[in-house]
């Protein structure tokens, strides 16, 4: 076995006993990106000697004894996170070349956890994507087929870790940027409760969606990712107070007693019948392990789409703002006014999708439409809520599909934004109601992954994982680093 | 004046007021930036720099409930705070994190003295917001530039919007003082104009005089200082008043004001008029506020100027108007009051203030805080007059000379030779001399003719120096003539 296949808790252990070094698994990984990542395109920014120095330095405090939750383990980070001293671009020509003075505090929360940052992954610009494809940079491409995409928009954070670039990574979820490209990937991926993860130092999408949560390849990983980052930050006004459990010690076990609800409206029309049948399959695995399954109705599922396209390019036309050539960033340059230095900073800075969407979001907020759209979709997100509400007034968990389909070929929905949106139709009524959401792998389907996405009530994190942590004990999936050249 | 007789002005005003908070709305940068080094008080939240997140400051918060109460408003029991969107080099997010539809404070009234009458005015809204950085445009040697000081950006910045309630410049004045009056009571605010620290648009249109609706309103914006308000106002609502004599339509706009040239210039239209497409701010959880806070907060009001001049009429027994003056600003409230307590004859002490010291202080365009002299040796002049030592007259000059230098009257006193002369025998000489080189007096006095009196009285006080004790030399001179 590779080191670069080991869990984190694998590592860990073999750490512990003295068996490899923190160098050596860095060392791996490093070589590992320099052979692999030039055909999968995870990485905008690798930083090997860093990453080296704090591998020498994990070593080190394991020899004096220290015990770190992540000492010495290689990681990554979606290139939304700040990061002092190193490039943060977050997909975006706009920011090429910004290096923040300041770390994202869940960057902070990891390296005193111990972790070794590998560098920095590709995703769409300014997280607006379902595919990876609106990088300002490049395209990254789904280990398990090159031709395909790694899902979006923190596609190069499940792809790193899909293909052992790293051994556990983060990403942001504002519809699904964690749970889709988790699914099309085949790993593990959560998004947390809005407000159980700081998003102090993540550069801003839709601020009442975005959240910050891991990928790894296995649940006891992605569990373990969580308990580093989670919790209340002074600096995040809407970070929750309440205590972290100790998600990753949950042992495997039944499901007895678990009530499981199916919602039928995320069984959409044009589901792919091998995502279908791969869902299908693991429910019965829950049965078998259990939990109590039956069908639940979230019936204002269909307006979810509608209403987040309002809510989150309207916060987007706000928070994009910033970008306006002044401070920090791209400049286009012999500005003749400062008209002009935003007109074509901004012209030239940003790509199609994030114009699209500031577009959508200043028209939503107009005056003479504001009621019309923005406060018409804050009342469907209040029904979306109430449906989740009910449903978990009889379910412990929902489970339903990640994604309507598997992983789609490069540049096939580049063209159809409105194609695109759908991919994370499944996904996106979960951060509505900003609630806990996953997607944890069950088969493949043509060689490709399947996820199953979990839902749970608002601080439901640990339940996700036990539901989680049985089904993957079964053996229905294994981790598996797909064979690349 | 046209104005006065055909229209009648409707005024409004907003004031912004900086919160003398240590650290900023939203960041814990010192918000104590006056005469610091531009961008010195910086971090990456009020830079706005990429993923930083706004965190409320309590106290800034509890000052605006504060001060909206000291307005008598009505506090909500959940309020919030939005983001006011526009583009401009100083508004360095892009957006403003202000109040829309749930500000802090609604419904509040304050009262405002001026030209000899009380006007009630009422307070629309008070809401919290956070200040912008300042530009700073650069002319060299044909190069122009535009520099960015961003230690103003996120400073905390409470709104006060009043009602159209204002019926004249000099109201409009008032008013202005009178809030200045109250941030400054309540220690929120410096209320400094010139320091930027309280800044000041207003909304004036005018009516025909009896009517009810409104006119057409322009704005003007950016008036720094109370005087400008009311020269503003002074000459806008002439310039409107000429536009309707002459049958032309005031256009709904907004303008500047041209402090050197003393005009109001049109700077945008209604139609130019930004949509700031306000919505909830996302960054910070909704505020609910309870009952208990507000008593909390209410308890920990002091004194406020209403109640200081009612206070000072019923235990000092002072006029209506004596009130007002001694409450014109807290710093003359306190030197009244400690004068008092040194010295407990409130009219005497008030005459002294509104009468000498505020003379002094317009002639020497300065502020009663800024005196070396203080209550002490207000009292000490004081007494010197009740032992006899100076007369009243001499007094007023021993005055102005310790305004300034900070010395014991006593000291000054002795030092120019000022002490008054209550020898007898000596004012007995000077009374004699007196009547013996002016025999037309003593005539005029024996004819009935009384002045004749005040004129005796000149001449000793002047052969004296101006050292005699005049009740005394009255007295002595009475004697001499009721005798000869």
């Amino acid at each position: 076995m590779e080191l670069y296949e080991l869990s984190i808790h694998e590592a860990l252990a073999a750490l512990d006993r003295k068996e490899i070094s923190s160098l050596d698994l860095t060392e791996a990984y490093l070589t590992r990106i320099e052979r692999i990542d030039p055909s999968v395109q995870a990485y905008l920014t690798v930083t090997a000697d860093q990453a080296r120095a704090a591998a020498r330095q994990a070593d080190l405090r394991r020899a004096e004894g220290h015990a770190q939750p992540l000492l010495g383990i290689p990681i990554a980070l979606k290139d939304i996170f700040c990061t002092r001293g190193i490039e943060t671009t977050c997909g975006s020509r706009i920011l090429k070349g910004f290096i923040p003075p300041y770390d994202a505090t869940v960057a902070e929360r990891l390296s005193e956890a111990g972790a070794v940052l590998l560098g920095k992954t590709n995703m769409d610009e300014f997280a607006m994507g379902s595919s990876t494809e609106n990088s300002a940079f490049m395209p990254t491409h789904n280990p398990w087929d090159l031709g395909r995409v790694p899902g979006g928009s923190s596609g190069g954070s499940a792809a790193a870790v899909s293909a052992g670039l790293a051994a556990a990574s983060l990403g942001t979820d504002t519809g699904g940027s964690i749970r889709q490209p988790a699914s099309l990937c085949g790993v593990v991926g959560i998004k947390p409760t809005y407000g159980r993860v700081s998003r102090y130092g993540v550069i801003a999408f839709a601020s009442s969606l975005d959240q910050v949560g891991p990928f790894a390849r296995t649940v006891p990983d992605c569990a373990l990712m969580l308990r580093v980052i989670a919790g209340h930050d002074p600096r995040d006004a809407t970070s929750l107070p309440d205590p972290v459990p100790d998600y990753s010690s949950l042992p495997p076990g039944s499901l007895r007693g678990i009530r499981v609800g199916v919602p039928d409206e995320y069984f959409v029309s044009g589901m792919e019948p091998g995502v279908e049948n791969g869902v299908r399959r693991a429910i019965d695995t829950l049965i078998e392990l259990g939990a109590q399954v039956d069908t639940v109705s979230l019936p204002h599922t269909q307006y979810a789409l509608a209403a987040y396209y309002l809510i989150a390019p309207a916060e987007a036309s706000a928070n994009l703002a910033r970008y306006d050539s002044v401070k920090y960033g791209y400049r286009a340059p012999n500005p003749t006014s400062v008209l002009d230095s935003y007109q074509r900073t901004r012209g030239e800075g940003f790509g199609p999708e994030v114009k699209r969407r500031i577009m959508l979001g200043t028209y939503a907020l107009s005056a003479g439409y504001y009621d019309a759209y923005y406060l018409k979709a804050q009342k469907v997100r209040t029904l979306i809520k109430a449906d989740f509400d009910q449903a978990f007034a009889r379910f412990d968990v929902l489970v339903a599909p990640t994604s309507p389909t598997v992983a789609f070929p490069l540049g096939s929905k580049t063209q159809d934004p409105l194609s695109m949106y759908l991919s994370d139709v499944c996904t996106l009524p979960v951060n509505l109601a900003g609630l806990p959401g996953m997607s944890i792998p069950c088969g493949l389907s043509d060689g490709l992954p399947v996820g199953l996405q979990l839902i749970g009530p608002p601080l439901g994190e640990e339940m996700l994982f036990r539901v989680a942590r049985a089904y993957e004990a079964t053996g229905q999936w294994t981790p598996t680093i797909p064979p690349l050249p | 004046m046209a104005v006065t007789t055909t229209y009648e002005p409707v005024i409004g005003l907003e004031t912004h007021v900086q919160l003398m908070t240590q650290s900023k709305m939203f960041c814990s940068c010192s918000a104590a930036y006056a005469g610091a080094e531009p961008n010195t008080h910086v971090c990456p939240v009020c830079l706005a720099m990429p993923g930083v997140l706004p965190v409320m400051n309590r106290l800034a918060v509890e000052y605006a409930f504060m001060t909206g109460l000291a307005l008598n408003c009505q506090i909500p029991e959940a309020s919030k705070f939005d983001r006011k969107n526009y583009a401009y080099p100083d508004l360095l997010k892009g957006y403003q994190i202000s109040q829309f539809d749930l500000p802090f404070n609604i419904n509040g009234w304050i009262t405002v003295e001026a030209e000899g009458v009380t006007t009630r005015v009422g307070i629309t809204r008070a809401h919290l917001e956070e200040d912008t950085a300042k530009l700073i445009h650069r002319h060299d040697n044909g190069d122009s530039r535009s520099l960015i000081d961003m230690n103003r950006s996120g400073v905390p910045l409470l709104e006060i919007v009043s009602e159209p309630d204002l019926r004249s410049p000099a109201e409009a004045r008032a008013y202005l003082q009178k809030i200045r009056l109250i941030v400054r009571t309540l220690g929120v605010s410096t209320g400094n104009m010139e320091e930027g620290a309280m800044r000041c648009d207003v909304n004036v249109s005018l009516r025909p005089v009896g009517t009810e609706k409104f006119g057409t309103k322009v704005e003007i914006k950016n008036l720094n200082s109370a005087r400008s308000v009311l020269r503003a106002l002074e000459y806008e609502i002439e310039r409107q008043a000429r536009a309707l004599d002459s049958g032309e339509l005031i256009s709904q706009e907004t303008r500047g004001w041209d402090e050197d040239k003393s005009v109001t210039f049109s700077q945008r239209s209604k139609e130019e008029a930004h949509d700031y497409r306000f919505f909830p701010e996302p960054d910070l959880p909704p505020v609910f506020i309870s009952a208990e806070w507000v008593e909390e907060l209410r308890a920990r009001l002091p004194e406020l100027p209403d109640q200081r001049r009612e206070r000072y009429v019923q235990e000092f027994q002072l006029s209506p108007y004596d009130a007002v003056q001694l409450t014109s600003s807290v710093e003359v409230s306190h030197f009244f009051e400690e004068t008092v307590r040194l010295y407990p004859n409130p009219k005497t002490v008030a005459n002294w203030i509104e009468g000498d010291l505020f003379r002094i202080l317009r002639e020497r365009d300065t502020e009663i805080d800024t005196l070396p002299m203080g209550p002490p040796q207000l009292v000490e002049l004081l007494q010197l007059i009740d032992r006899g030592t100076i007369s009243h007259g001499t007094a007023k000059e021993v005055l102005e000379d310790a305004a300034f230098s900070g010395k014991s009257p006593a000291s000054i006193v002795k030092e120019k030779g000022l002490t008054q002369i209550s020898d007898t025998e000596e004012l007995n000489r000077a009374a004699a001399a007196a009547i013996a080189a002016n025999p037309q007096a003593l005539a005029d006095y024996k004819a009935g003719k009384k002045q004749a009196m005040g004129f005796l009285t000149g001449q000793v006080m002047r052969a004296t120096g101006g050292k005699a004790n005049p009740a005394l030399v009255n007295e002595i001179l009475r004697a001499h003539l009721d005798k000869a």
